[in-house]
């Protein structure tokens, strides 16, 4: 009501300025205070429906549409984000596995030389103590066949020796003289 | 011979008479194109966010720039807490474009008894945008001296300034005050009166000068061209002078909210 009798000081100050006219005749519209009350009226009503409308409706609706779309796209992140953490954490569960298998493989070929290598430096061992043993016994074989080769050739020397005497020196040499000679030889 | 006074355009016709404690609340073609502003910006943005799509269409996407435009507007010129008046700032900011985009209508032609044909500029009267700035004052007022109580009155005491300064700067900061409200209206009701007399006055020239026979018909194209030229620049400040009058809304409301500067 204040706001009525407001309006109502209003017009009657501007239509005593205007002197007194109270039909838009001839005044420049956009000043004659005519329709004045009218014009605020009019427009505080259509303004305030706008703002209610607005302000109850519209901006909450487009403000939720926009928070709904921020939240989806912070929950695609979220979710791109823990797949992304959960790839990496497979990637690198298959690289520990990678590893491992690959020490192992690595230990299992050392393990396999290592026993290949033993063997085999066993068997060399073995032979090598066979071959020796062989190698021992044929020594001893041929140092027994030269020392009877060695008795042989001296129990033949003697007569040999006279019968060379006797034959080529016409000496008449006794076995036992050429024993003896012979005896002399090896004692000098 | 065709009417080519340009200040026809202004004039305020009544469609349905209407008279509460005896003053002249009659619905006149100036409130039809308020009632047009309200009703059609509504329709327009219930209509273009009514599928709520997750990947906006064209309207919702209209919809949503006009949205982040003035909340973009009011946060970077009063703050968040500015966003309280959000709504309002929306609301003036969207009112005063439509209002000036249905004044870019030389001719309107509508099925509604008692409406004539030609179009309505609501912002091109001093009483509708001062009705609108004093809106916006009180507001600042109001909201002003609630938050801040007597602290409001430091909007008129500067920090910083020698103390005998404030001689000269107190009634300097209360007269740019006081201005506020009559320039923020007088700046869109010239602006949209002087655009829209342009425009009819060069529209008017092609008329006479069709009227004036033989080969003056052909001088019109001249007074047309710039007809073509003024309507696209209009366009330009129907949509200029909404953005001024929301952002200086803006910034009188930061004065509301934080008064020492």
């Amino acid at each position: 009501m204040t706001l009525i009798a407001l309006m109502n000081l209003a017009v009657t100050a501007a239509e005593e300025a205007g002197g007194g006219e109270h039909e838009a005749s001839g005044a420049f519209p956009p000043f004659d205070p005519t329709y004045f009350a009218s014009q605020i009226f009019w427009l505080l009503i259509t303004f305030a429906a706008l703002y209610l409308l607005m302000s109850r409706w519209i901006l909450p609706r487009i403000g939720g549409i926009i928070e709904e779309r921020r939240d989806r796209i912070a929950d695609d992140l979220d979710a791109a984000q823990q797949i992304s953490a959960e790839a990496d954490q497979t990637r690198s569960a298959y690289e520990q596995a990678l590893a491992d298998a690959r020490a192992r493989a690595h230990n299992l070929a050392a393990e396999a030389k290592a026993a290949m290598d033993r063997e085999i430096a066993d068997e060399t061992a073995e032979v090598d103590a066979e071959i020796a043993a062989k190698s021992a016994e044929a020594e001893k074989t041929l140092a027994d066949a030269r020392a009877k080769a060695l008795a042989e050739v001296r129990n033949i020397a003697a007569p040999t020796a006279a019968e060379a005497a006797n034959r080529i020196g016409g000496l008449a040499v006794t076995e036992k003289d050429a024993d003896q000679a012979i005896k002399a030889l090896e004692s000098r | 011979m065709a009417d080519t006074n340009p200040i026809k355009q202004f004039e305020i016709h009544e469609v349905a008479p209407l008279e509460i404690a005896g003053l002249n609340l009659a619905f006149t073609n100036s409130a039809f194109f308020m009632l047009l502003a309200t009703v059609s910006v509504t329709l327009l943005m219930a209509l273009a966010t009514n599928k709520r799509a997750l990947v906006p269409g064209r309207g919702q996407s209209i919809a949503e720039i006009l949205y982040g435009f003035v909340a973009d507007m009011v946060r970077s010129s009063a703050g968040n807490e500015g966003l309280r008046f959000f709504p309002f700032v929306f609301t003036l900011f969207i009112f005063i474009l439509a209002g000036n985009m249905f004044g870019m209508f030389p001719y309107l032609p509508l099925p509604i008894p008692g409406v004539d044909n030609h179009g309505f500029t609501i912002t091109s009267h001093i009483i509708v945008t001062l009705t609108l700035s004093m809106m916006v004052m009180a507001i600042v007022v109001g909201f002003g001296v609630y938050k801040n109580g007597f602290k409001f009155l430091k909007l008129f005491v500067p920090a910083g300034v020698p103390p005998i300064l404030y001689i000269i700067v107190t009634p300097i900061e209360v007269i740019s005050f006081l201005s506020r409200p009559i320039s923020l209206s007088v700046r869109l009701f010239a602006n949209m009166l002087a655009g829209h007399i342009l425009l009819k006055v060069f529209a008017g020239f092609i008329v006479m000068l069709g009227a004036a026979g033989a080969a003056w018909g052909i001088v019109g194209i001249l007074p047309f061209a710039m007809v073509i030229g003024l309507t696209a620049l209009e366009f330009l400040v129907a949509f200029l002078q909404a953005y001024v009058f929301a952002i200086l809304t803006c910034i009188y409301l930061n004065d509301a909210l934080h008064p020492a500067h």
